[in-house]
């Protein structure tokens, strides 16, 4: 099923996450506190925020693993959390989810045996082509990473669900990450990316500034350095948060 | 093949190429029941009507006790390394998933079985007057029961020193009770009747069955009421892998 036949008017691309008043309410705290927004069906949306604000949170509840989600959120048209939607999605966890007593490619391999997916070129795409016979428990935490990365890839998938996916990586590897993401989203896909390093807000086309469980703003890269009057991220996002209260 | 036995298979294989990389425990799992068999025999080197009495069923004790502690331990790694969570957003179903463990650790406990009945009845000389293939069709049904203890262990605790807790804490009473020290029959009848509870009892039932009595038809019951446990186990642990999390 292609993306754009999903859409509920003809002729209209239908957004590939669509939420209306989602709260979830987790041992009695408010983790989302009624997010209302729509993510286009292509292209990168950035998730900023502190820690804590709720970014995996919102991630989980799309993928449809987090419990007690209340309100309405569709994904590529369908409820989050439909049996549909496992073939559409590539989800990856905060943390790298993959086997460290597997190699490289037994990793791959088995997730797309799963998928119903090929590996061809994957392991190229992420630049693990030399570790593909190693130990995941060997790597380094970046190599671990991509490792992840690389199984949320695994047949194309319309929407792509990305945790954190550059936390605590090398200024170098951050930006081959951010040219891959890129080249994902020219390709058609939707990525959603959380991060809290704002310098990487400029590479998103769209953003969602989450406080507290929250939505502080969704606007582009641009709007948000126009109206903040500054070119440092961090300063335009304080600003924005001050601005509100 | 279907989509879902492909989806088992490439589970099983998955589970059994973590074993590889691990040949220690693999060796572990295989030489240890073989010493302790050897070990019993020279304890009952005068004895051999007692070695053929407590020899049988701890052949069917070590798969409960191998197979729970892998699979106690592989399933919380899942759960807690996120591996679980991402496996749950593909199309990989739980009774998939599960299938193929149970066909890893099911092979598994077969080539535990076989190699340490072969030493037992072979070369220590357990006398035994049912079919030895029995021996290894009741040392796998236990497997699966272990397996299905495991799943439940798994979801119980938070950390790898909880869950090897839950060794002691639901086989060890199985194994007082089982009939190993004490014939059942001869038990005080409130025990007697907890021990018909308790799935193990049905094991050691199944060798003394296969050892001492030459009842095919009455180890094949055992077989079947130890499975029918196991399959118990294993639908109540399919219930605790949820997908949606806090």
């Amino acid at each position: 099923m292609g993306r754009t036949e999903l859409g509920r008017e003809p002729g209209a691309r239908c957004a590939a996450v669509a939420a209306r008043d989602v709260r979830v309410r987790r041992r009695g705290i408010e983790a989302l506190r009624g997010l209302s927004f729509e993510i286009a069906a292509g292209g990168i949306t950035g998730l900023f925020g502190p820690s804590g604000s709720g970014k995996s949170t919102l991630i989980r509840a799309i993928a449809g693993v987090q419990a007690a989600v209340v309100g309405e959120l569709t994904v590529l048209g369908l409820p989050a959390g439909s049996p549909s939607l496992r073939h559409q999605l590539g989800y990856m966890t905060q943390a790298p989810s993959v086997y460290e007593d597997l190699t490289v490619e037994e990793n791959l391999r088995y997730f797309a045996a799963i998928c119903g997916a090929r590996t061809d070129g994957l392991l190229e795409r992420v630049g693990l082509l030399e570790q593909a016979s190693q130990l995941v428990r060997r790597l380094s935490g970046g190599q671990r990473t991509r490792v992840s990365l690389a199984a949320a890839l695994l047949g194309k998938p319309p929407l792509l669900l990305l945790d954190e996916p550059t936390v605590g990586l090398d200024p170098l590897l951050r930006r081959e990450l951010w040219r891959l993401f890129r080249e994902l989203a020219d390709e058609g896909a939707a990525l959603m990316i959380s991060s809290h390093v704002l310098e990487e807000a400029g590479r998103c086309d769209d953003l969602l500034l989450l406080r507290e469980g929250s939505l502080v703003a969704q606007l582009s890269p641009a709007q948000l350095t126009a109206r903040a009057h500054t070119h440092d991220m961090d300063e335009a996002f304080v600003r924005l948060i001050e601005e509100r209260r | 093949m279907s989509a879902a036995a492909a989806r088992s298979l490439a589970t099983a294989r998955r589970v059994l190429e973590q074993l590889r990389h691990d040949p220690r425990t693999v060796a572990l799992m295989i030489g240890v029941p073989c010493v302790l068999e050897t070990l019993l025999r020279l304890v009952y080197a005068h004895h051999r009507a007692s070695f053929d009495q407590a020899g049988a069923p701890l052949l069917a004790i070590f798969p409960l006790m191998t197979v729970f502690l892998i699979t106690s331990i592989a399933l919380l790694r899942e759960r807690v390394s996120g591996t679980l969570e991402r496996l749950l957003t593909t199309p990989l179903g739980r009774l998939e998933l599960l299938g193929g463990y149970a066909l890893a650790f099911g092979l598994l406990a077969a080539a535990q079985a076989v190699i340490a009945s072969a030493l037992t009845l072979g070369p220590l000389g357990l006398h035994v007057r049912g079919s030895s293939l029995l021996v290894v069709l009741l040392a796998v049904a236990v497997a699966l029961l272990g397996m299905g203890l495991g799943l439940l262990a798994s979801a119980f605790a938070r950390s790898e020193f909880q869950v090897v807790q839950f060794l002691p804490a639901t086989i060890l009473p199985q194994l007082l009770l089982c009939g190993l020290l004490v014939a059942r029959s001869r038990m005080p009848a409130a025990l007697h009747a907890v021990s018909d509870l308790l799935p193990l009892s049905y094991a050691v039932d199944g060798m003394h069955h296969l050892t001492l009595q030459a009842s095919a038809s009455g180890a094949r019951g055992d077989i079947a009421i130890v499975l029918a446990f196991a399959a118990g186990a294993l639908i109540l642990g399919a219930g605790t892998l949820r997908r949606r999390t806090e």
